[in-house]
């Protein structure tokens, strides 16, 4: 083990105030620390002689929950490919870095504090459209209806998406497309998202642009920092399914649409 | 009826609505600016050749062909620029703070200055008009450019072209649109593909290369004109 020490300039902001960026020293830091380790021993640091710690958010620490959104070096949870803030270890920097800390950037994100940011509006998404109406109290059984392999993979592909907002902030035009095309993809390819798919695309869709959220211009910067990889496939088909769904309800009735099973 | 109107206006407000019309307007552009070319291209083949050409054109359908073309490439324009705008300012708006750092991991210079190349385009896309279509930047019409060719008067397009890039200045303009042109579709070609809901995983990467191939020919055709006159091979 060695110890790094670098400068960090973190971003502070209260809620609705202007903020700006800190300069901190971050001595003896180890470098099998990971980043959200070196952010509590910052931290520790920055309470113990009596100032303000930087806030930031994190939960499940082992890339499953989406929680640890920051920018880092300008990359949503830094520069390692495929990773979250809390899998990001010390040994990707070198004695004497210097790394910008700032939170993901959006409109639709505001900043509560320093690096927490309101993530509310991919929930708002979610409840517009991202769900299937189904009966419940008796579990139906889990193999009933079948489901080919290549579909049941592609789904699983999408549902990796954890809705840390990684793409959001990646994004120049801070577009959810990415997260929205992921979300209403995966039930969109799956027999029990069928009756309800062209009013959960467009209600999605609806909502994201009511969020305040940019529009996709395909550069791909999304795909890029991806914690779980999602593709931009998954936007090809959003942008379909919308068109499809979005002439359907200008063009056909209730009937017709009953009609075609939908 | 009122509610097909409205769920369609609905629909081109949204982002993606909106995207796609920048896509489709984008698409008659593209194939637009192909047949030009190759139509300008003529001028390697003689004076008779394009000259004839024009002529063709002017008087499809007793000259309304070249009046319904206009009207369709002045739309599509028109919605191009409007759509492209209009996004471009919901997603400024969309982010109001810029970050301290941000790096591009993945994205080229071309697309990122889409908006920048679109728009030194429709500045030469208005010279250009003025230049060769309404010519009111240098005097092209009158008795000196007119020519008989089988018996009948038409305009002398050959020598407007020689005589249009014979000004350096002008065909300098001309070639760095051009080269804008090319990022713009070395960009927008592939990108169409996937906004119209296209691309897949094993196509995509020959929506790519096509697009590129597209742009570099298009670029290569149209300056190789301007190049050909200054160099004293159309004359
Ligand atoms: C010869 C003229 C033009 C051609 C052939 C052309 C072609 C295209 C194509 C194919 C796209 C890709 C659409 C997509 O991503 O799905 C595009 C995008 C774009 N065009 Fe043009 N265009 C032309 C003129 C203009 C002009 C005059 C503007 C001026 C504002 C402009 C601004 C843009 C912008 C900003 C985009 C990116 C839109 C986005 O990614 O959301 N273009 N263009
Ligand atoms: S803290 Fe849960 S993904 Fe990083």
């Amino acid at each position: 083990m060695s110890l790094l020490n670098l400068h960090l300039k973190v971003w502070r902001q209260h809620r609705g105030q202007p903020g700006h960026f800190q300069d901190i020293e971050a001595r003896e830091i180890p470098d099998h620390a990971s980043f959200l380790e070196m952010m509590d021993i910052v931290n520790e640091r920055l309470i113990t002689s009596g100032q303000d710690p930087v806030a930031f958010d994190h939960d499940c620490r082992e890339g499953i929950c989406g929680m640890c959104s920051m920018q880092i070096n300008g990359v949503p949870h830094g520069p390692e490919r495929a990773t979250t803030t809390c899998q990001l270890h010390m040994r990707h920097f070198r004695e004497g870095d210097t790394i910008w800390i700032e939170p993901f950037r959006a409109k639709a994100f505001p900043v509560v504090k320093d690096l927490m940011v309101d993530r509310g509006a991919f929930d708002r998404i979610q409840q517009a459209g991202g769900f299937i109406t189904v009966r419940t109290g008796s579990a139906p059984d889990a193999n009933a209806i079948p489901i080919g392999k290549e579909v049941a993979d592609a789904a699983m592909d999408a549902a990796a998406c954890i809705g840390c907002g990684a793409c959001v902030a990646a994004c120049k035009n801070a577009s959810a497309m990415l997260f929205v095309s992921a979300k209403a993809g995966q039930l969109n390819s799956l027999p029990q998202g069928q009756p309800e798919k062209d009013r959960r695309t467009l209600a999605m869709v609806r909502q994201m642009d009511k969020e305040g959220f940019g529009h996709c211009t395909n550069h791909y910067e999304c795909e890029a920092a991806c914690p779980k990889e999602i593709s931009v496939r998954w936007i090809t088909k959003l942008n379909r399914d919308y068109a499809a769904a979005g002439l359907r309800e200008a063009f056909v009735g209730r009937q017709e649409a009953a009609e075609g099973g939908d | 009826m009122s509610s097909v109107v409205e769920s369609l206006s609905c629909f081109v407000r949204s982002s993606i609505g909106k995207k796609i019309l920048v896509a489709a307007t984008g698409l008659v552009l593209v194939l637009f600016v192909l047949g030009h070319m190759i139509g300008n291209l003529l001028a390697f083949a003689g004076p008779d050749a394009i000259n004839a050409y024009g002529h063709l054109l002017q008087t499809s359908l007793h000259g309304g062909g070249v009046w319904i073309a206009r009207l369709g490439l002045l739309a599509a324009v028109v919605v191009h620029v409007v759509a492209t705008i209009s996004l471009t300012r919901q997603s400024r708006a969309a982010r109001p703070d810029a970050y301290g750092r941000q790096k591009a991991q993945v994205s080229g210079r071309a697309a990122r200055t889409m908006i920048w190349s679109g728009l030194t385009l429709l500045c030469f896309i208005v010279f250009h008009l003025m230049h060769f279509t309404v010519r009111n930047i240098e005097n092209f019409g009158g008795p000196d450019y007119e020519v008989v060719l089988d018996g009948e008067k038409m305009h002398n397009v050959y020598k407007m072209v020689v005589v249009g890039f014979s000004h350096v200045g002008v065909s300098a303009f001309y070639i760095l649109s051009m080269v804008l042109l090319y990022g713009h579709l070395s960009h927008g070609v592939s990108s169409l593909f996937q906004t119209l809901g296209l691309a897949t995983y094993r196509s995509e990467r020959i929506f790519k290369a096509i697009g590129h191939a597209y742009a570099l020919l298009i670029l290569v055709g149209n300056c190789s004109i301007p190049l050909a006159v200054l160099a004293g091979v159309l004359k």
